[in-house]
Formats: structure tokens, C-alpha cells, sequence
């Protein structure tokens, strides 16, 4: 596969492995913000290729595992209403929220939920169904905020009323800023997300490198982006240099996708603060549709009123999506909570780190034992 | 058989009066699926047919239900899908297919020239493969109770006494083959659903393998221990399954994976993985070394196994695991498939 293979080369893998072999002198604690990376480090065995001395922390960037429990039992709400078809990414359908509920376990029993590849299928949805209320389950950080944006302005511009959007968005240096504020574990460096830079490009984390003093290397998704990503990072710690560095210059610049950019800024607000699993209630953190959006906003017009409510208790999940708990640690990780029956979210994206690690990598735990 | 009343193949739709018993039924029969699925067995109209059975032989039965969406799709459509699934599932045991069964449940509102075409399709596949339809079973349910046509196969087979192929037999050492590539069908279902529609050149490998199978049962019968064809789940939920019944583990090799370049790429944009992505014309094969080299080139002989493959071996482990080796050089785990990876695939 053209454009793709090249990333996955087995020869230029060892090659950057030797090299980070012969260049690492200390201990290294590398936090990968995005679930993106959490997944491909698993998928692709890169632990069999770094030298011991790197350890690779997974940072809470997965879109579904920080989403608090509350906010999945309004969605489920939002579902159970016999008017609503909701609208949601697949990632979504099995996170449990409140007592075991699940939007999957609503659907199977009446709900009307909809999983969609796209926030425009959830227009289409709308269109081609206008005795329904289609809402659509918006999700993630500042990658599917841009689509989200778009899915309302189209269902605007076709004079569609029965389309709204339960809005999630969540932004990601402030989360990152969050991490470091109150650091888990000590932390050498970040391997920089990959789309979400595309968007609001590589001069957002110029704090970290300026004010916070960490190395930041922005980095592809792909299993050689991730290595040449923790040789800067290396180098960088090494020459005591704290950088903003652009691994992925393919795709992401300095300033980013000033059309999404501005597209966002017309749609959403930064909320005065919004709760995350793992880093609780993070002050401006998140986005709300503007007040001139207000018809459209499933918050206003279905009253979402959200009740916060606690995660389990012996869920390590918080833990984790700071950085301060293996998966391995948890008392739950492949007893009570496995991909099939998932305690926490951190089980059910393919990108969260409990569950990459469960479906890639748990033989390694036998090696350890 | 001339029929009573011509149906109205081309506008006409199926409507109750079509299950109910009467005159309506008799002339949906003799007037679609009679001619479509015609053999000696079928033509002699009874509730059931009687056939012979081979001397030294076991007999095979396995049945299946096929709920395919889209009912038509790149490379077959649930007729042929219907004969060859269950042909295959009689293949795997190492059996030689000799009838087969079917039952329609079909929706109120039908097109009567869809269900010919379903019907034809099926004849066709099955005359293709030298397994008659020998009896079958119609029912229509009210418009909204099903989604156009569910079809159920039931087949019936002999295997020859002393040949014996199961998914317990696999036993460390031994080798894993796959008959050719991975994914096609499931990525084939993927391009035609209506809200994914994505132009791709990939058609279903949907095929019947007994033929594949008798020419590797013939060239190294005693040393095949297991055959499976990796259908929903694909070749991980394959392993997963004979891992668990045999009590071993697998070690393979990512890039000894046959994967077509376009699936590869349709897996890479859907975020799926072609090793969970369903095939219906490919099997596994566990074999004992000794029998590898006969196995391979028997399967590399046939159109159906030409691009057969081994792609690792199995292994004593006590947790099961099959574990890989990607391509990139790191290890990995195939593990199950959690949740649903794509619905209504077969």
C-alpha cells in the first residue's frame, strides 16, 4: 500500500532502534497524549524494539475513555427518549455508564441509536427521516470538532429542524497542561498528537517547551513516525534542549487548518469548565455550541441536565488516563474487566490503554510474571 | 411441471397469499424455484426427498442461515452465498457434499424478479458444485418482520470412513496454511452498503472449496489434522477457535499473510484489520510437517488455492494465545473479535 508501507518498514525499524540503543544514556518517561499512538505502539510491538531503558507512559488522549460517566448516562437518556434517533461514533455504543448501562444495552432494548462513520451520515439521517429527532453524539477532540461544525452548518443550510448535537468536544493542550500541573509521574517529553495537530498546529504546545521546559515532538500515527519521535525526544533530553519539534511534517505546520480553525471559533464556545475521567474537573477544557446555535444544541432543547455520577471504585481507569497506573495494575484488568465485559472506558476504544494492551499485548505479561 | 398461473416475474411482488398453503404457494414453487433449482429429487415434489446413502462412508450435516445485507453484493449475492457456505462447512470435515436443503422466510413486498435472481443464482451454484437442492421450505411474514429474504441451508455429506478432521486436533509443530487471501468478502459486503458506498475493484471470494479439500485429502489425507473456513470473525477468530478446542497456541507471521493491496487499503481507511474481516471461498489448514509440502502443492494446483500460504505454526501454550509477529518486527496478539466489526455479513 502506497504512502502507508513505507511507515511500517521492518529494515528502517531495526535501524532506529539501534540507534536509540546506542544513543540513550539514562532513563527515559515518555507521555503519548494520543490513543492514536497508545494503539499503533500495541498493534505493532514497538515494546520488542526500544531498548528497556525507554518507557512509554499512555496519556489520556482517547476520545471515549475520558468522556465522564455522567455524560454517557445523558447520552443514554437522550437515546431513550421515543422521539430521539442518536447518532454515534461505534466507540461510543459500549461504554458503560451509570449501573451498567451501555448505549448498546439501550438500543437492545428500544432505543433508537444509530452508529454512523460520519457526522454527516447523521445529517442524511435527519433528512431522509424528518419525523425524527436525529441527535448526534459529538465527540472527541479538536479532529472531529471541525466535522461536527460542518454536520451543523449543513443541516442549517438545508433548513433541517430536527437535527441537534450533544456536544463533547474536548481540547487538548489544556488536558496536556492539566497533566503537568499536577504530574502523576515525572515526565521527560511528549509524543505530540498526530491529527489533532493537523488542526490547531504545531505552535500550540510552544508552552510546554517555553513555560513547562518538557520537549514536545509531534509525531504520525505510524509505527516509524513513533520511533523517529522518541529518538528527537531522546536527543532532545540528551542536549538538554526543550523544543517544539514537528516529526510529522507531512501533514501538520505551524499554524494548522486556519479554515477548521475558524470554522470552530464560529460554531463553539470554551465551556467555563468540564469534567474528564482521570483528570476531574479541568477549567476551560471544553466546547458548547454558541448561543446564536442554541435551536441546535441538544442540551438546551432536551433539557441535559448531568447528574455527575462516579466511576467504579476499583477501576483504575482515572489512574491510567493520568499516566500514574499501568493497566496491569488494576485489580479489574482481565478479570472482571475485559473488552467483552468493560468496567471502564479505558477498555473499550481500540484506543484506549487498557484495551490495546489486553488485545496486543497481555502475552508479554506472562514473560514479566 | 407447467404452472397454473404465470407469476408476474418482472413488476410482481410476493405477497402473504405466496406462504399461506393455497394455489398462490403452489404457483411461487412451481413456477421460480422448481425451475431454478431443478434436479430429479426436487422435480418429485414431496414434502422431503429420499437418496441414497454411499456405503463406507459417515455422514456430515451442518446447516446455516444467511441474513446477508446487501442481499446482492460484488461477486454473489445470498443464493450462491447460501449453497457454498454450507457446502464449505461440509467440505472442512472432509466430506464430499451430496444435497442440500433450503428455507426462504421472505417479507411481504418482495420483488417476485429478485427472488428469481436469488433462486437462479442458487441453481446455478449448486449445479456448478454437483449438489442438488433437494427439498426446501417456503414462509412469507408481514412487511417489516424480516428485511427482504432470509435463507436458511441445510447440507448433508459423506466422509470417507478413516478420515478424520476436527478443530481438536491441532498439535504443537504442526502448520498453519491459508488457502489464499484474507478479507475479500467481508470488504466486498463493505463497498456495497448503502451508507459506505466506496468503489473498489474487490469482489467477494465467495466459492465452494469441496474440491480444493478432495484434492488435499488425496494428496496428504493423514496428514491434515483440522480445515476451517475463517468466515465471520475471519482467520483470528479461526485460530482463536481451534486454539481453545485443541489446547495449544499459534505463532504466526504477519507478512506471510496473503492480503490483497486493495483490501489492505480499504481495512487501513475503514479502520478495520483483515485478519477479523470475514472470507466464504478460504480455508485454514493445520497439517503435520510431514504432510506440508504434498498439502501446499495440492492447494497451489487448484484455482481456488493458488495463492496458498503458510503463515506460522502451532505451538504448546497453555493460555492459548496466538500470537504474531508483524511485519514491522514487533509481537503482537490476535485476539478475538470484541463487540461487532461489521454486521450481517453472511
Amino acid at each position: 500500500m502506497k504512502y502507508v508501507d513505507e511507515y511500517r518498514d521492518a529494515g528502517l525499524a531495526r535501524g532506529l532502534a539501534a540507534v536509540i540503543a546506542q544513543e540513550a544514556r539514562r532513563d527515559y518517561a515518555f507521555m503519548e497524549f494520543c490513543g492514536g499512538h497508545t494503539h499503533a505502539i500495541s498493534r505493532y510491538g514497538l515494546a520488542d524494539l526500544l531498548p528497556a531503558s525507554v518507557r512509554l507512559i499512555h496519556g489520556p488522549g482517547c476520545p471515549v475513555c475520558v468522556l465522564p460517566v455522567g455524560r454517557v448516562d445523558d447520552a443514554i437518556r437522550l437515546a431513550s427518549n421515543p422521539a430521539v434517533t442518536l447518532c454515534t461514533y461505534a466507540d461510543m455504543m459500549r461504554v458503560p455508564g451509570s449501573a451498567g448501562a451501555s448505549l448498546q444495552k439501550a438500543k437492545a432494548a428500544g432505543a433508537d441509536v444509530r452508529m454512523v462513520y460520519s457526522s454527516l451520515d447523521a445529517v442524511r439521517i435527519a433528512e431522509t427521516e424528518p419525523r425524527r429527532e436525529v441527535v448526534f453524539f459529538a465527540i472527541g477532540f479538536e479532529t472531529t470538532t471541525p466535522p461536527t461544525a460542518i454536520a451543523l452548518r449543513q443541516a442549517i443550510a438545508k433548513g433541517l429542524h430536527n437535527f441537534s448535537v450533544f456536544c463533547n468536544h474536548v481540547l487538548t493542550p489544556v488536558a496536556m497542561r492539566a497533566i503537568l500541573d499536577a504530574p502523576a509521574v515525572a515526565l521527560d517529553g511528549f509524543i505530540g498528537p498526530a491529527h489533532v495537530s493537523t488542526v490547531i498546529g504545531s505552535a500550540a504546545y510552544q508552552d510546554f517547551a517555553e513555560v513547562y521546559r518538557k520537549p514536545v515532538v509531534i509525531a504520525g500515527f505510524e509505527p516509524l513516525d513513533v520511533m523517529q519521535a522518541v529518538l528527537m525526544l531522546v536527543r532532545q533530553v540528551n542536549d538538554g534542549r526543550c523544543m517544539v519539534e514537528n516529526q510529522y511534517i507531512r501533514a501538520v505546520t505551524e499554524q494548522g487548518n486556519r479554515t477548521a480553525q475558524a470554522l470552530c471559533d464560529a460554531v463553539f464556545e470554551i465551556r467555563d469548565a468540564f469534567e474528564w475521567r482521570g483528570l476531574g474537573l479541568v477549567p476551560r477544557s471544553a466546547l458548547r455550541l454558541r448561543p446564536e446555535y442554541a435551536p441546535f444544541d441538544a442540551e438546551q432543547r432536551f433539557e441535559v441536565r448531568t447528574i455527575p455520577a462516579a466511576d467504579n471504585p476499583a477501576c483504575a481507569c482515572p489512574d491510567i488516563l493520568r499516566g500514574a497506573k499501568n493497566p496491569t495494575d488494576c485489580k479489574l484488568f482481565g478479570t472482571a474487566c475485559t473488552p467483552e465485559t468493560p468496567v471502564g472506558a479505558c477498555m473499550v476504544s481500540s484506543e484506549g490503554a487498557c484495551a490495546a494492551h489486553w488485545t496486543y499485548g497481555r502475552f508479554r505479561d506472562r514473560a514479566a510474571a | 411441471m407447467i404452472p397454473r398461473r404465470r407469476l408476474d416475474l418482472r413488476d410482481g411482488r410476493v405477497d402473504m397469499s405466496h406462504g399461506a398453503g393455497g394455489r398462490a404457494m403452489a404457483d411461487l414453487i412451481d413456477g421460480l424455484f422448481r425451475p431454478a433449482l431443478a434436479n430429479p429429487f426436487l422435480d418429485q415434489g414431496n414434502d422431503q426427498a429420499c437418496v441414497p446413502v454411499p456405503p463406507g462412508s459417515r455422514m456430515v450435516m451442518t446447516t446455516d442461515s444467511y441474513v446477508v445485507s446487501p442481499l446482492f453484493f460484488p461477486g454473489g449475492d445470498i443464493g450462491s452465498l447460501s449453497v457454498h457456505g454450507t457446502i464449505n462447512d461440509l467440505a472442512m470435515a472432509g466430506a464430499r457434499p451430496l444435497y442440500l436443503c433450503a428455507g426462504f422466510v421472505i417479507e411481504e413486498g418482495f420483488p417476485l424478479a429478485d427472488l428469481q435472481r436469488i433462486a437462479t443464482s442458487m441453481g446455478r451454484a449448486a449445479a456448478e458444485a454437483g449438489v442438488p437442492v433437494v427439498t426446501g421450505d417456503t414462509k412469507v411474514v408481514q412487511r417489516g418482520k424480516a428485511d427482504g429474504v432470509f435463507v436458511t441451508t441445510t447440507g448433508v455429506g459423506a466422509v470417507p470412513d478413516g478420515l478424520m478432521l476436527s478443530g481438536d486436533r491441532a498439535r504443537p509443530g504442526d502448520v498453519v496454511l491459508v488457502s489464499g487471501s484474507m478479507g475479500d468478502h467481508g470488504v466486498a459486503i463493505m463497498s456495497s452498503r448503502e451508507n459506505l458506498e466506496f468503489e473498489t475493484a474487490i469482489v467477494s471470494d465467495a466459492a465452494s472449496l469441496h474440491g480444493l479439500v478432495a484434492a488435499m485429502v488425496a494428496a496428504a489425507g493423514p496428514h491434515l489434522r483440522t480445515l476451517r473456513d475463517p468466515t465471520r470473525g475471519g482467520l483470528a477468530a479461526t485460530l482463536n477457535e481451534l486454539a481453545r478446542q485443541s489446547g495449544v497456541g499459534f505463532r504466526i507471521e504477519e507478512a506471510a499473510i496473503p492480503v490483497k493491496a486493495q483490501v489492505a487499503a480499504a481495512c487501513e481507511l475503514l479502520g478495520l484489520d483483515p485478519l477479523f474481516v470475514a472470507n466464504e471461498g478460504k480455508l485454514v489448514a493445520v497439517v503435520a510437517p510431514a504432510g506440508v509440502t504434498a498439502v501446499l502443492g495440492a492447494m497451489r494446483a487448484d484455482p481456488l488455492g493458488r495463492d496458498a500460504a503458510v503463515i506460522g505454526r502451532v505451538v504448546a501454550d497453555d493460555q492459548r494465545f496466538v500470537q504474531m509477529t508483524t511485519r514491522f518486527g514487533g509481537g503482537r496478539i490476535v485476539d478475538w473479535l470484541s463487540g461487532e466489526q461489521l454486521p450481517r455479513i453472511c
